[in-house]
């Protein structure tokens, strides 16, 4: 505060040679002591949480049944698990390295790569409907768009619930209801995008600029008029960008659709774990996290390209 | 028609020749954008033959739907016993997630610092970080619980491993995204004070990075608990292993209840975090 007047200046601004002004002792002093007040209080609440929690984590661990000796004496079963993906365990080539014969290792390639195909087009499917779902309740369910209470709360309470149910839940019901096969895997995907999305969506359209709404209302333009000049142009941007990120997610949830019977490359991955097939978990797994990464880098590439777009604009 | 659209109804013509631009058909400036939506929506077609949709399937589906949620009302189970048991599912369900989010922050934590650029060793190791992290990342968490039930046998404490290694990528990604984000200048301040390395991350980083982490994994901790609830169906433990049965022996009343308690326990885990991280944030600003 001293700085700042015109004496202080010059006493502090330029004397940079002399050493620090300290305040007198008897000012010092209560400001010392607020200060570990301040600071026991802190250490008080940090040690409350950390009790709080180790509670917690010790009642979850004996509902959970932790037991870190059995973990300890397994741990090694996890690292071998993991070197025996790599390695044949039939065949000419027992017991070596399954990168000396490629062609053994993806015997299963063309089938694999039809299966991850139909993986990623669930993805896509189920983002596609979920949506175009999302774009058509976001509207009705936000709060400076639409006037009626009633609406709006249905809509929200529908989202949640959509979001909440995992997919494969919904999955597990679909396969009984539709029968086994992707079907049941696309709709599944595509409400719980719905859920997610529209969440967004309506978060995203909460927040826009009102003022060309106002002005295509005062042009005479009707409800779907105004969403379809006012508010669409500000919103779509945010909109592909968040579905981008979905269809990512999905790409992963998709993958293991085939668990339940829901299609896609599931299907041959649970098989080949549940039945010790070593090399072909490895195969498969690898060619999962192969596409998930190409998908994840694209999608990310495609939305900074659209932030730079709205940068730029 | 009346007022500004009726003046601008009769002196259509007129209007038309004076801004050329504004009337010319979009197709020309807008090709680009339209070929890409008729591309998705071929693409969008195709999916669909090749996944086999038909008219046929989707209303005998939708029918059976139908018919299974009229069976789902009341949400009752079919005795007490059968409740308790849901209810103790339930509740290792959420101990799985607590556990298992609390250690995959505890795992994440050091490889967030050395996958973010500005805390990081050297480029190979920050590099090799971000890799690995994302390989976690790539593979879902059903497949971890698969892969640990086959390492530690069937229970809770599979579907505990099986969160902690999918969320260790997932918060280490964030969490040295976190760190990139933070303010240089207090690690500097603590540097020019002749503050060691371990000192600069310690006092200039930690503080302001700290708090937004927590909030972090209070987030998670709430979707983990909606990942818990379906590891069970591979025999990881939790309530997934009660509702996969419920769905398979056709008990669709069981099925409804389990899913309202699942609802109930995510909501209400929802605002207990969400009131944490407000508590946190909160105290951040103050401090600020």
């Amino acid at each position: 505060m001293t700085a700042r007047h015109p004496a202080g200046r010059q006493l502090f601004g330029y004397g940079m040679s002399s050493s620090l002004p300290t305040l007198p002792d008897a000012q010092l002093a209560p400001l010392l002591e607020a200060y570990k007040c301040a600071r026991a209080a802190k250490l008080r609440q940090t040690a409350l949480f950390f009790v709080a929690l180790t509670l917690a984590v010790i009642v979850s661990a004996k509902v959970a049944e932790i037991d870190l000796f059995k973990l300890g004496a397994n741990i090694g079963s996890f690292f071998n698990y993991f070197s025996r993906l790599f390695v044949f365990d039939s065949g000419d080539l027992q017991g070596r390295s399954v990168l000396l014969d490629i062609g053994e290792w993806y015997w299963g390639f063309r089938k694999w790569l039809r299966l991850l195909g139909d993986t990623l087009l669930i993805a896509y499917v189920g983002t596609f409907i979920g949506a175009l779902g999302a774009f058509l309740i976001c509207f009705s369910g936000a709060r400076n768009l639409s006037p009626n209470p009633w609406v709006r709360g249905v809509a929200k309470r529908a989202l949640e619930f959509f979001r909440t149910v995992p997919e494969i839940v919904f999955a597990l019901i679909f396969v009984i209801a539709f029968g086994l096969g992707p079907i049941p895997g696309v709709l599944a995907l595509s409400l719980h995008t719905f859920g997610a999305l529209g969440k967004q969506f309506l978060e995203v359209v909460e927040n826009i600029d009102m003022r060309p709404v106002e002005g295509a209302t005062a042009c005479g333009a009707s409800w779907v008029d105004s969403i379809r000049f006012a508010v669409v142009p500000q919103v779509l941007s945010n909109f592909v960008s968040y579905t981008l990120l979905r269809f990512e997610i999905n790409v992963r949830g998709a993958s293991v659709m085939g668990f339940v019977g829901a299609g896609g490359i599931g299907q041959d991955l649970i098989e080949a774990i549940r039945k010790f097939y070593y090399t072909d978990v490895s195969a498969i797994l690898l060619m999962i996290i192969a596409t998930v990464m190409i998908v994840d880098i694209a999608t990310a590439h495609v939305r900074h390209r659209l932030i730079g777009l709205e940068e730029a604009r | 028609m009346s007022g500004l659209r009726g003046d601008a109804a009769t002196d259509f013509g007129a209007l038309r020749k004076r801004y050329p631009s504004v009337f010319a058909p979009q197709i020309v400036q807008r090709w680009p954008i339209l070929a890409v939506g008729l591309l998705m929506a071929l693409l969008f077609v195709y999916g669909l033959w090749r996944l086999e949709f038909s008219f046929m399937r989707m209303w005998t589906g939708l029918a059976q739907l139908g018919r299974f949620a009229t069976l789902m009302l009341p949400p009752i189970a079919q005795s007490w016993p059968q409740a308790l048991t849901f209810a103790r599912a339930l509740a290792e369900t959420v101990s799985i997630a607590l556990l298992g989010t609390l250690m995959a922050a505890l795992l994440a934590f050091p490889m967030g610092f050395l996958a973010a650029r500005n805390a990081t060793i050297n480029r190979v190791v920050q590099f090799m970080s971000r890799r690995f992290l994302d390989t976690i990342r790539g593979v879902d968490t059903l497949i971890w619980a698969l892969i640990w039930v086959n390492v530690v046998g069937l229970g809770p404490f599979a579907g505990v491993l099986a969160i902690m290694t999918a969320d260790a990528g997932a918060f280490g990604k964030l969490f040295s995204e976190t760190i990139e984000a933070a303010d240089r200048k207090p690690v500097d301040g603590v540097v020019a004070s002749g503050g060691s390395r371990l000192q600069a991350i310690r006092f200039g980083l930690l503080p302001q990075v700290l708090p937004v982490m927590l909030g972090q994994v209070l987030y998670f901790f709430e979707s983990n608990t909606r990942s818990a609830t379906i590891i069970g169906i591979v025999g990881a433990g939790g309530i997934g292993l009660h509702l996969s049965e419920q769905i398979r022996t056709l008990e669709w009343q069981g099925v409804s209840l389990i899913v309202l308690m699942i609802l109930a326990a995510v909501a209400l885990i929802d605002v207990v975090s969400g009131q944490l991280r407000f508590a946190i944030i909160g105290e951040r600003s103050r401090n600020a």
